[in-house]
């Protein structure tokens, strides 16, 4: 068990005037027994940088810190971690017990201790039915399960998870979410995993970390990054649907945008962008005027598109069980103060 | 991928018609003569090709009781794992060595294949060049060495001549297999095994090479039949069977008795008894590669 | 791979350097021996740098002369070679498309026995039917012509294997597609199949022109007229001379001229090749 510090991180490739950077100078602490998602968009460096603190990537400058140990020259196979990859990355031709048993073979562990782990792992996950299969008789989920039992027995310091879920369908997904909650809650061991997924993000992780074009954007809670943002992109990326984002100039007490002028709260003047999440808007009889264009309804809610003004687009989401609003039908939304953000219409940064 | 297409044409003399070039081609030059060679070796010629007889097994019986077939046989057996052993293990290792370097794989991979262009009997001749005796630059090489190589006499010196111009001439071809082979073993796979601990020699034993075995499997037969047949041209060349019959092997041994001695019921039954061979390792092929594992 | 090991690397490289210099070797002395002249050859050792009779060499080769063992033109031979492989190749090719056609898109009678006669074919070569097989062109009188050369060679079934195999993986859409647009199963052949199998031809012509280049039992049984000799056999004739009494500067740069068609064929349509072969097998 250790902590990962992770110190003023670059990454190139290629040397000199034609190198291309792809992390951008990156800070972060994970924890002992911490559960960290790193979440971003497709080529964000999330993976890159995960497979640096694997030491399948070479730093270009920087440190890696494993426990007090700078890992930055450390073989992958001497760093003690274990890495569960998005394609399972199970052996075809040796067994589940094998797949399981492998590393430490190569440790030269004893038999019997070999043995006991690896049936406390198959315990632990359910696979002891399975032990003498080979990987192409496993369904997708069983192969995932068992690429943790193959972490699992080695009793790392560190777990590292390469978007393990995205080739799982929906419902598995969901399935696999919770068994590695309950893998984690269990065995404590610090974690690092990647995903695009936000909803994975939001559920699976004690600190959220969202990078964007190799640098963070930031590190916080779930709570914490859901509901103060750092920045219009943390705000449209984490949530869904989507934070409204509304660019316009604040002047006096109203905010401007094409078309309207809406009232806010006091506060800083000048071009800005507010955001509002679609659920923090609710009916009421005065407020932000807005005009229905388009309706879905999901079942238990809502989703009504329209615009405020002229052209500022805005989704509301409404409980079921309210009347729908009908397509033309002009609304007026009210929110709390505490719901409304405040993000520089240049940078993007929060207010 | 489908064994059948869902969807057909509906034409009733079309296929007929598409079909016919081939079918005359394989009826007339693949057939018609496979069936008089299993035809001719139940039968027996004179002297003056006048008269033929049934002879049922004669011929069969006259080979497995002939010594120079028997030693052909044991001759082609040593040559074809000499050539299939030395051709595989040397592409593999270069093969595993052009997959790890990223630079300059592509000119490796372009002077490397290049000999596969070249014929059979050429090969033979150049190696004959090489090692003639007397003025062969190798040869030359080797007696000052302490060597005194004269593949005209000695039986070993004419067979590792033939071996060594046999695998020369294969080597690109198994190296391209291996390579694609390789490259088509997940990354992650490798990744994997460094994370669990595997030093680079415990990765290719554990992973790299159990995964290679379709590849290395289809490639052995293949050598294998190259060595049976491909390597006439060779043999011819270089040392014709020599000296005396100790490089005669089977498709040589074919020729020969068929086409210098005139042994028509003999050679045939020869050439059958080689169909059966390749039929059998062709079947053995074709059976492994279906039981083959879709990771 | 995995591991900052810089040593591994250079080992590599020492290694492919190896392989490559082992491989190039045979031919480097070919080079040189084929510009030198035949003096300098016998009197082993042979100089390792080359000399300056290439063109000469060459020239003597290409119009005849070789000395002791044959004398043929090699400019003749070469020719044979060419028509050859290149009749070998596109007739293979063109014959094997339409039979392969034919299995896939087609139900007919006996479509499964024509399918395994076909698959039969790829499991004997030529030298294990030498003799009836020699009967037959015999009988047909095809000896000593370039029809007896290229016809029987065409009879093996690899090309139609391969083509069946891709065709197999084309998407059963673009025939509906095309029915639906009223196309006729020879446009459909000759205007949607035909340009995706391009890759598998150009590998397929590779491999059969080269197939065919080198082709040496069954030319030295069906020609004993030294004009239809192609120049394998050619280079073969030419040694039978003994060690010493052979014009071996001629030789080898006759063995330079045989070996260049294929080898470029090999090189400028690398790409093609690689993959065609690889593909063939699976």
């Amino acid at each position: 068990m250790a902590a990962i510090s992770i110190r003023k991180l670059f990454k190139r490739y290629g040397h000199g005037a034609k190198a291309v950077q792809v992390i951008h100078g990156v800070d972060a602490e994970v924890h002992d027994g911490e559960f960290v998602v790193i979440v971003g968009p497709s080529g964000c460096g999330k993976s890159t940088l995960l497979r640096m603190v694997a030491g399948l990537e070479e730093v270009s400058e920087g440190e890696i810190a494993i426990g007090a140990r700078v890992v930055n020259d450390v073989e992958p196979a001497d760093r003690d971690i274990a890495m569960v990859f998005q394609n399972y990355a199970l052996y075809p031709h040796m067994s589940v017990a094998e797949n399981m048993a492998y590393g430490l073979k190569l440790r030269k562990m004893p038999k019997a201790e070999i043995d006991e782990r690896v049936q406390r792992a198959a315990r632990i996950l359910e696979l002891g039915h399975l032990l003498a299969r080979k990987p192409r008789e496993l369904s997708g989920g069983q192969r995932q399960r068992v690429a943790m039992g193959r972490a699992i027995v080695r009793d790392p310091q560190v777990f590292l998870f390469d978007e393990p879920l995205s080739n799982l369908d929906a419902k598995l997904r969901v399935q696999t979410r919770l068994e590695i909650q309950k893998l984690h809650r269990e065995l404590g061991v610090t974690s690092l995993f990647v995903t695009h997924d936000q909803v994975e993000a939001m559920t699976l992780a004690q600190r959220i970390i969202v990078m964007n074009g190799g640098r963070i954007e930031q590190i916080g809670t779930p709570e914490a990054v859901y509901g103060q943002p750092a920045s219009t992109f943390v705000a449209s990326f984490i949530g869904s649907p989507a934070m409204n984002l509304l660019p316009g100039r604040q002047q006096g007490g109203q905010f401007h945008i094409d078309g309207a002028a809406l009232d806010v709260p006091p506060g800083v003047e000048g071009d800005l962008t507010l955001g509002l999440r679609p659920e923090h808007a609710q009916l009421a009889d005065r407020g932000w005027p807005m005009r229905v264009e388009m309706l879905e309804m999901l079942g238990a809610e809502r989703l009504v598109y329209g615009k405020l003004g002229n052209a500022t687009p805005f989704t509301l989401r409404l409980d079921a069980t309210l009347p729908a609003p009908q397509p033309g039908e002009q609304l007026h939304l009210a929110f709390r103060p505490e719901h409304l953000h405040r993000f520089d219409a240049k940078t993007g940064q929060r207010l | 991928m489908a064994q059948e297409k869902r969807v057909v044409f509906r034409s009733r003399w079309l296929p007929w018609l598409l079909l016919a070039p081939q079918a005359a081609v394989i009826g007339v030059f693949f057939f018609w003569p496979a069936a008089q060679a299993l035809l001719q070796s139940f039968q027996q010629q004179d002297a003056f090709g006048l008269s033929t007889e049934w002879v049922g097994l004669a011929n069969f019986e006259a080979l497995w009781a002939d010594a120079s077939y028997l030693d052909s046989f044991k001759t082609t057996a040593l040559f074809s794992l000499l050539v299939a052993g030395l051709g595989l293990s040397i592409s593999l290792l270069l093969a595993v060595m052009a997959n790890r370097v990223l630079r300059g794989a592509g000119i490796y991979k372009t002077l490397l294949i290049w000999p596969y262009a070249v014929a059979p009997a050429i090969a033979g001749v150049l190696w004959l060049f090489m090692f003639a005796p007397s003025i062969g630059i190798v040869a030359y090489g080797l007696r000052a060495l302490g060597l005194d190589w004269n593949h005209l006499l000695d039986a070993d010196h004419a067979m590792t001549l033939i071996v060594l111009a046999a695998v020369w001439k294969q080597i690109s071809y198994n190296f391209l297999f291996f390579l694609a082979g390789l490259q088509s073993i997940p990354r992650s796979l490798i990744e994997a095994a460094a994370i669990d601990g595997a030093s680079p020699w415990r990765r290719f034993w554990d992973v790299t090479f159990p995964l290679l075995s379709p590849t290395s499997f289809f490639l052995l037969v293949i050598n294998i039949v190259y060595a049976f047949f491909d390597t006439f041209g060779i043999v011819d060349a270089a040392t014709q069977g020599g000296p005396g019959k100790e490089t005669a092997i089977l498709v040589y041994k074919v020729y020969h008795d068929g086409f210098k001695s005139l042994d028509l019921g003999g050679s045939a039954a020869q050439s059958v008894v080689l169909m059966a061979i390749v039929i059998t390792l062709t079947v053995l092929q074709f059976r492994f590669v279906e039981k083959k594992v879709n990771y | 791979m995995v591991e900052r090991k810089p040593w591994l690397d250079w080992l590599a490289h020492a290694i492919l350097l190896l392989g490559v210099a082992v491989v190039a070797f045979p031919l480097y002395v070919t080079f040189v021996a084929a510009t030198q002249t035949a003096e300098a050859i016998v009197h082993a050792p042979m100089p390792l740098l080359p000399g300056g009779h290439l063109l000469d060499n060459m020239a003597t080769a290409l119009g005849g002369g070789a000395g002791a063992g044959s004398g043929a033109p090699v400019a003749r031979m070469m020719w044979v070679s060419l028509v050859t492989a290149m009749v070998i190749a596109v007739g293979k090719i063109a014959i094997s498309l339409l039979s392969a056609f034919a299995i896939v898109y087609f139900r007919f009678p006996l479509r499964q026995f024509f399918f395994w006669a076909i698959f039969v074919t790829l499991m004997l070569p030529v030298e294990v039917r030498i003799g009836p097989t020699y009967q037959v062109v015999a009988d047909l009188h095809m000896l000593n012509s370039f029809a007896g050369l290229t016809v029987p060679l065409i009879a093996s079934a690899t090309a139609t294997f391969l083509f069946r195999q891709f065709f197999l993986t084309v998407p059963d859409e673009l025939v509906e597609a095309s029915r639906i647009d009223g196309a006729s199963p020879l446009r459909f052949f000759k205007d949607v199949l035909l340009p995706l199998s391009r890759t598998s031809i150009a590998a397929l012509f590779v491999i059969q022109f080269i197939y065919g280049w080198n082709q040496y039992l069954w030319p030295l049984l069906v020609t004993t007229d030294e004009s239809m000799y192609p120049v394998v056999i050619g280079i073969k004739r030419m040694i039978s001379g003994g060690e010493a009494a052979n014009d071996w500067n001629i030789v080898m740069a006759t063995a330079l001229l045989a070996m260049l068609p294929p080898a470029l064929v090999v090189i400028l349509m690398q790409r093609w090749f690689v993959k065609g072969l690889v593909d063939t097998e699976k």
